[in-house]
């Protein structure tokens, strides 16, 4: 008898705080398809008319569908560059840990936690000349986000046995033929968490482009979305629609890539 | 064989230069610029010493306003984030619970949203005459309890507080199912022939064994929370006045206005301080793994 209320009360908890995470994205759904009227109050009721016409206007009076290609572009642009630089720097790093190796991957891993100093970083942008440019946003994403992709293929690659790399030397192989055509193949798992991870994570990531893109063309979805709502706070229903769209790439990706999200997640839970 | 050989320096190159650049090279120059009276008005830079740093903990600043914030965020999210996330593990790993995948995925996803958009959300959400949560309390009768969430002055921190852990705890719950799920069923099935209550359980076999987990967590909270930006820009921009105002809005603030120096000097405070607790933040990286 006690076990079975326990059970009725455990699953009601579970069910409620479930309900509780899943209700704005609800109401903001419902209420994207409402009239700009009936949306004033926001309420769970459902709209009298579905008006679908919302979602065209957002696309046209947001600009979605440049930012969202910007976001695309800087997303892809960044996470490509990470994985190649860091595949490397992982595996030479991970295989031969002495003197200077050592220190570099202590270095490199302490920018998971440290805090950039945006202000000082407008300076060496300036003199880099890469203020207010797509590559410059991209490069600055790369260099934000490889001490996290460091640290999670560094443990990867710590795990592959040796012995693979002597059996490759001994057969003739040179340093990058034993990287690209023994370690690579074997690190795709890492690299595909450290893709979809950093993906997301870029994606996400508006406080780059607020200090230093200025151009609202070069703006990514994320930060488009907030000068949307600042135009339009009295428009719920446009709002909300705006913000639909701008989760749904992020929600798609996550449940299909969940795998790798939550395995990453757990296996480098070091994120700040 | 020849280590130095089959794996040539270079190859690390790449990434070490462009951390280099651009993340480490700003910290060090911000420090550097934070003795200076680097503003956008002039282009002379001169040297003042420590007067940016005296004027930020110099007596009642607004500065000394949001290292404080600052603080009291990181302590409370901490604490309630690691409260929640443990409690929310331990509940979805019980056998009796329903679907717990879904559960598990559907509190996780808050955490792949943008903070922007978690802030846009909430901003609706807790609008004092549009927004859901107000209109659901007027709704079933307890109109008196529709507050304004995101103005007022003694609710704005808490409720700031709640919705980051919204956000966050999903995240911390599933490292802590990871953590539980790690732990050897037998010592609970042993702890239970010997008549264990669920509370004894508990406290001397989970909360034991999950110690490094906890630590870890609290470790990705606490730096979390001190370099917290998006979550308050987003609700409320620091406002209002500055009442959430903390370190890191505080610098884009001092950024927009075109005072650099005393945005370096908030920003190397903030850098000095993760600095100091690096150690504990890779010695708890490097015990990640549960051990048993």
């Amino acid at each position: 008898m006690k076990k079975s209320i326990v059970s009725v009360v455990g699953n009601l908890v579970s069910f409620v705080i479930s309900l509780i995470v899943l209700l704005p994205l609800a109401v903001l759904f419902i209420n994207s398809f409402k009239t700009s009227a009936e949306a004033n109050r926001m309420t769970l009721s459902l709209p009298k008319k579905w008006v679908v016409e919302n979602y065209v206007t957002v696309v046209e009076k947001g600009k979605l569908f440049s930012s969202f290609l910007n976001g695309i572009l800087y997303a892809s642009c960044s996470v490509v560059i990470i994985v190649i630089l860091v595949s490397a720097a992982a595996f030479v790093i991970s295989r031969n840990q002495k003197g200077i190796n050592r220190f570099l991957y202590y270095f490199i891993i302490s920018g998971i936690a440290v805090p950039i100093n945006n202000v000082a970083l407008m300076k060496v942008l300036q003199v880099l000349h890469l203020v207010n440019t797509r590559i410059g946003i991209i490069l600055l994403y790369a260099a934000i986000n490889i001490p996290l992709s460091l640290f999670l293929s560094f443990g990867f690659i710590a795990t592959i046995p040796r012995e693979i790399d002597e059996a490759a030397v001994i057969d003739g192989c040179s340093p990058r033929q034993l990287f690209i055509r023994v370690i690579v193949p074997l690190i795709k798992p890492i690299m595909s968490t450290v893709f979809v991870l950093e993906f997301m994570t870029v994606w996400n990531d508006f406080t780059m482009p607020l200090y230093y893109l200025n151009n609202s063309r070069k703006w990514p979805m994320t930060l488009a979305v907030y000068s949307f709502f600042g135009a339009f706070e009295n428009s719920w229903n446009l709002v909300a629609a705006d913000i639909i769209l701008t989760l749904a790439p992020v929600l798609i990706v996550f449940i299909l890539g969940q795998k790798y999200i939550v395995g990453g997640v757990s296996a480098g839970s070091v994120k700040g | 064989m020849n280590r130095k050989k089959i794996y040539p320096w270079y190859y690390a190159a790449g990434a070490a230069i462009l951390f280099f650049l651009l993340c480490f090279l700003p910290g060090v120059l911000g420090i550097a610029y934070s003795f200076t009276d680097w503003n956008n008005f002039s282009d002379e830079i001169h040297f003042v010493g420590l007067a940016n740093y005296k004027t930020v903990f110099h007596g009642n600043s607004e500065y000394m306003k949001y290292i404080v914030n600052t603080l009291w965020f990181t302590v409370a999210t901490t604490v309630l984030k690691t409260v929640v996330g443990l409690a929310l593990g331990l509940l979805l790993t019980q056998t009796f619970i329903k679907g717990k995948n879904l559960h598990r995925m559907i509190i996780f996803s808050p955490q792949v949203m943008s903070y922007l958009v978690v802030g846009l959300v909430f901003r609706s959400m807790l609008h004092p005459t549009t927004g859901f949560l107000n209109n659901f309390l007027r709704g079933i009768g307890f109109g008196g309890l529709a507050k304004n969430w995101l103005t007022d002055l003694k609710l704005v921190f808490p409720t700031v507080i709640l919705v980051d852990t919204w956000k966050g705890m999903g995240y911390i719950m599933v490292i802590v199912i990871a953590g539980l799920l790690s732990v050897a069923p037998e010592y609970y099935e042993a702890a239970s022939i010997d008549g264990a209550s669920f509370f004894k359980k508990f406290t001397c076999i989970t909360l034991p064994l999950l110690k490094p987990v906890l630590v870890n967590v609290t470790v990705l909270n606490v730096t979390y929370g001190l370099r917290v930006f998006d979550m308050i820009y987003s609700l409320t921009n620091g406002g209002p006045g500055n009442a959430t105002g903390v370190i890191n809005t505080a610098v884009y603030k001092e950024f927009s206005k075109g005072n650099l120096a005393m945005g370096t000097t908030l920003s190397s405070i903030l850098f000095l301080v993760v600095l100091s607790l690096l150690y504990f933040i890779i010695w708890s990286m490097e015990n990640k793994e549960v051990e048993v």
